[in-house]
């Protein structure tokens, strides 16, 4: 295993462990977040603020940098204009989040729980996924 | 709107919110990459050579991760109320659209937001928006 493959590991398990903590792999926490009309559970808005927070200050350092600290080139999105993709794809994207209270982060988690309906939600999603790369490809000729 | 005091976790989310924000930037430092989780699961489906590895090694890490937090904390509490049905179409637009939008709650969300994108801003205000809408519609309006 090379070096960049073992921090890959380190990252997924911390961030696991972070959507753990704070809740947001447990649907019922993420659907009462999303509930304003009902009992509102406001803890996922400071998830995403502490989040956000400790990434703001990465993302000013590494703007000074070429490379990562273990030499890889910095590969960040070059995509700069809205489009309809962008926008529709989002905007779908919530409603599927609302429907089970998964998003993809969450759900690969709560399948590392050996939960049967996590393993369901999984499969759906890289169907979905698969079917992007097929329309993709078709849409390439 | 009535605020669930006693469902609100002000501790754990801030630490485990930092937690994720940690994992965002060491990603970031050490492998020079943004740790959007849809984009390294639907990379997988497009191979290439080189590319598959740290893919690999990331979703191990996070799949793994319930085993460590049981062994030292406890064992997760997760409450999945959607049924089967739901889950295969809730999975099935996740999948789908978070693809064609370049990125779900974590490279938009938090990784977007961080450095500036107004793309990501943009993308995170638009699956607010229908995630709120949805559990409303749901829950408030429809006998679903």
């Amino acid at each position: 295993m090379n070096r960049y493959n073992l921090s890959a590991f380190a990252v997924g398990l911390v961030f696991g462990l972070g959507l753990l903590m704070s809740g947001l792999a447990n649907p019922a926490k993420v659907l009462a977040f999303l509930d304003l009309a009902g009992d509102w559970d406001p803890s996922l808005a400071l998830v995403m603020g502490a989040a956000i927070a400790v990434g703001l200050v990465t993302f000013a350092i590494v703007k000074r940098r070429n490379t990562s600290l273990l030499g890889a080139p910095l590969r960040l999105p070059t995509v700069k204009h809205l489009d309809k993709r962008l926008l529709l794809g989002s905007l779908a994207f919530g409603v599927g989040w609302g429907l089970a209270g998964f998003c993809p982060g969450p759900a690969l988690v709560a399948l590392g729980t050996g939960e049967i309906k996590a393993l369901v939600f999984v499969v759906a999603m890289l169907a979905g996924m698969g079917l992007f790369e097929l329309l993709e490809k078709r849409r390439a000729g | 709107m009535t605020l669930d005091w006693n469902a609100f976790t002000p501790v754990s989310a801030l630490s485990g919110g930092a937690l994720i924000g940690l994992a965002a930037a060491a990603f970031l430092l050490l492998n020079g990459r943004i740790a959007g989780i849809s984009g390294i699961l639907g990379g997988l489906l497009r191979s290439q050579t080189g590319d598959i590895g740290w893919r690999i090694a990331f979703l191990f890490g996070l799949i793994s991760a319930p085993l460590a937090w049981t062994a030292a904390v406890e064992a997760p509490e997760l409450t999945i109320a959607a049924n089967y049905p739901m889950l295969i179409i809730a999975g099935l637009i996740v999948g789908l659209s978070t693809r064609y939008g370049s990125g779900c709650t974590s490279g938009h969300g938090v990784c977007g937001i961080s450095r500036f994108s107004p793309r990501s801003l943009v993308a995170t205000l638009c699956f607010m928006a229908t995630g709120f809408t949805t559990v409303y519609v749901i829950r408030h309006l429809g006998d679903f």
